[in-house]
């Protein structure tokens, strides 16, 4: 195992907590409830929270004096290594709650899964996701149930929201090789073993909620290898822009 | 709570109020009794209360819009994570507030029609753009730090849940001062570009800022009764001229110009001179001819109606479990 | 809008550490209790004021009415009796 599969690793999760993160915030003065607001904003900060870990200890393993700034604003969409599941679009509240509850299905058994991880910096960073993980999922659960089993016009939407997104979750579970073999060392989690736990959850949701599930088929994939979608460039423009328009200063 | 549909605790919204009732009630007052929800109060104090929580509580929840609108650019990790702690905690301030004014007998569904109608203010500061990332900044050095001049004192306001609300409010409020006074300490001493940044916003922040105070204390109509029932505990002069003085010296640190010819330490009364504040254009802001005024509405609106669906959904399932519930049973 | 879905109010209540009372709070709006406790938990704990909540529809509290103080409350001011202070022990024997 080199440092740089690793560094490209730890970087590539730190990228999926904080452009989920950064989506959750652009929820901000938009929420359906003002409850709902500081839920969203929680769930944002825990995860931009967790970026920050991982980033500052992805610019450790590179070695080449990349901080934590650095590493978020300076890369092009064609640098970074997130799931394609996070950078969709908000959408409606049902689509958000759908997106959160893919995510979050999968972040607790791993997150579970990366406390035994041989790397201590992983370790604990896993500590303190775990729990934040678990109550994300409580919360996106809870929705789903609400409305799933809601109004006609809830149930629609957020039936909709599940086939949309249906085909971004398959690339939960995908390990290059190199990930594959930290994997076998016990160094990071093995993807492919929370598939189960993820359908189990995934579907106990969907049924309490009255929701179907999709039947698989074509699945995206690409994200770890800085292949996205269209809307990840116009998000990261915005978000890198003060930074890019002034390059090297402090803010 | 549980005082809706009560005016006062005899259950009869027409009582009428004896002058025994008044002066009992002003006793306590003067007393530093505190009022809570389902004591005796005169209309008028219920009403003024209502009136000044449930503003309150729109000024929070508008406010989550200006600074909401740099969330997604804040140049760094740390800036964004505590930009969206301090929107976040003004969602929630406003949530502590609504809950204090529902003490009185109004729900928030009211208070939230006559914010979208305009029935209801929330303070004009928030009518104003932010246009630039200093202005984050001014913000939570200026008008957070003219908030907590005037959160501080209604801390010991009369009405229990109101000053137990600003308790909690102003426990929270102490960072969003001084995130905002490290942002603009960052720019003021950085590169030319930033500090030139921070001098423009202060130029656009500062006077509606100072006139966050509201009319000076010979204009101000609600005053003289609100000071009566300890709702207000100082008078705006007062607290303008204190925000003064503890500002220009911030500024000073950090080499920045005040925008006023007219502000310099008077040394005969140990306070600043300010110029002039030009009342009308306050006037005209408050009453709709603001930047923002508009938006600032027509935002609020479509979340409320965006969000419809959602808050159905959410009583439909209620509805359908407790059903099942009763069922069972 | 004033047919919009009213969300009931629920009063809530917080215990800081173990050992201490749930101290009452505030209020929030919520669908059903489920909610009612995310709500609370993501608005009175973010700096970690929570080991406890407990929340109750607000139109479920019973409340004793503020105009009959005078009979629920003043009348156990005059019972010294059932205060210490209202003993003597001599000295000699010492605290109890």
């Amino acid at each position: 195992m080199s440092d740089s599969a690793l560094f490209q690793y730890v970087l590539g999760l730190a990228d999926d907590q904080l452009v989920l993160g950064h989506r959750l915030s652009q929820w901000i003065g938009r929420a359906p409830i003002l409850e709902e607001e500081l839920a969203l904003g929680n769930i944002a900060l825990d995860l931009i929270g967790q970026s920050r870990s991982l980033y500052q200890y992805a610019g450790e393993l590179e070695g080449a004096g990349r901080d934590e700034d650095t590493l978020a604003y300076h890369r092009d969409a064609r640098g970074y290594l997130n799931l394609t599941l996070v950078e969709q679009a908000n959408g409606d509240f049902a689509k958000t709650i759908a997106r959160q509850l893919f995510y979050t299905a999968m972040a607790v058994p791993f997150w579970q899964a990366m406390t035994a991880s041989k790397d201590q910096r992983l370790a604990g960073v896993a500590a303190k996701s775990e729990k934040e993980a678990a109550y994300h999922l409580r919360h996106a659960t809870e929705w789903t149930a609400r409305l799933g089993d809601g109004t006609e016009e809830s149930h629609r939407r957020m039936q909709a929201a599940i086939y949309q997104l249906w085909e971004f979750t398959g690339e939960l579970f995908e390990m290059n090789s190199a990930e594959a073999g930290m994997a076998e060392a016990g160094i990071v989690s093995d993807r492919l073993s929370l598939r189960d736990i993820w359908d189990r959850t995934v579907n106990a949701a969907m049924l309490e909620a009255t929701l179907t599930r999709p039947a698989d088929s074509w699945m995206a994939k690409g994200g770890r290898n800085g292949l996205h979608g269209e809307d990840l460039g116009h998000m990261l423009a915005e978000m890198q822009s003060l930074q890019r328009m002034h390059p090297g200063l402090s803010w | 709570m549980y005082v809706r549909g009560l005016i006062n605790a005899s259950g009869d919204p027409n009582a009428a109020e004896t002058p025994e009732q008044l002066a009992h009630f002003q006793d306590r007052i003067d007393a530093e009794e505190k009022i809570e929800a389902r004591d005796w109060m005169p209309a008028a104090y219920r009403k003024t209360l209502i009136r000044q929580i449930s503003q309150h509580a729109h000024s929070e929840i508008i406010g989550m819009q200006p600074e909401g609108n740099w969330v997604t650019r804040a140049p760094s990790l740390r800036r964004k994570a505590s930009l969206l702690a301090k929107v976040q905690d003004e969602g929630g301030h406003g949530l502590y507030l609504y809950a204090a004014a529902e003490t009185l007998g109004i729900s928030r569904e009211e208070m939230q029609d006559q914010l979208l109608s305009g029935a209801a203010k929330y303070s004009s500061i928030f009518n104003y753009p932010t246009l630039t990332w200093a202005d984050i900044g001014a913000i939570g050095w200026l008008v957070d730090g003219a908030a907590i001049m005037n959160q501080i004192p209604l801390c010991r306001c009369s009405y229990g849940p109101y000053a137990r609300a600003m308790v909690r409010v102003c426990k929270e409020e102490s960072f969003h001062q001084r995130q905002g006074y490290e942002i603009m300490t960052t720019l003021a001493q950085g590169a030319p570009a930033q500090k030139a940044m921070a001098q423009d916003a202060l130029n656009r922040w500062w006077t509606p800022s100072v006139m966050m105070f509201g009319p000076p204390d010979s204009d101000s109509i609600h005053s003289v009764q609100s000071m009566t029932w300890k709702i207000k505990r100082f008078t705006n002069d007062a607290l303008r001229q204190r925000f003064v003085d503890a500002t220009v010296p911030q500024a000073d640190y950090l080499s920045l110009t005040v925008p006023d010819p007219d502000c310099k330490w008077n040394d005969a009364v140990q306070h600043y001179d300010i110029g002039p504040l030009d009342w009308g254009d306050f006037w005209k802001v408050v009453k709709g001819g603001g930047p923002m005024n508009r938006q600032r509405i027509a935002a609020r609106q479509k979340a409320d109606d965006d969000g419809a669906w959602v808050r159905e959904a959410a009583l439909a399932y209620a509805t359908k479990r407790s059903a099942l519930m009763e069922a069972a049973e | 809008m004033s047919d919009r879905a009213r969300l009931p109010l629920w009063e809530v209540f917080i215990r800081p550490r173990n050992g201490l009372a749930h101290r009452h709070v505030g209020s929030v709006h919520a669908s059903d209790a489920e909610m009612a406790l995310l709500a609370s938990r993501d608005v009175y704990t973010r700096r970690g004021e929570g080991r406890s909540i407990w929340v109750a529809p607000a139109t479920a509290i019973a409340a004793s009415d503020p105009d009959h103080k005078a009979e629920m409350f003043d009348t156990a001011d005059d019972k010294t009796y059932r205060q210490p202070t209202d003993y003597h022990v001599p000295e000699e024997v010492g605290d109890m």
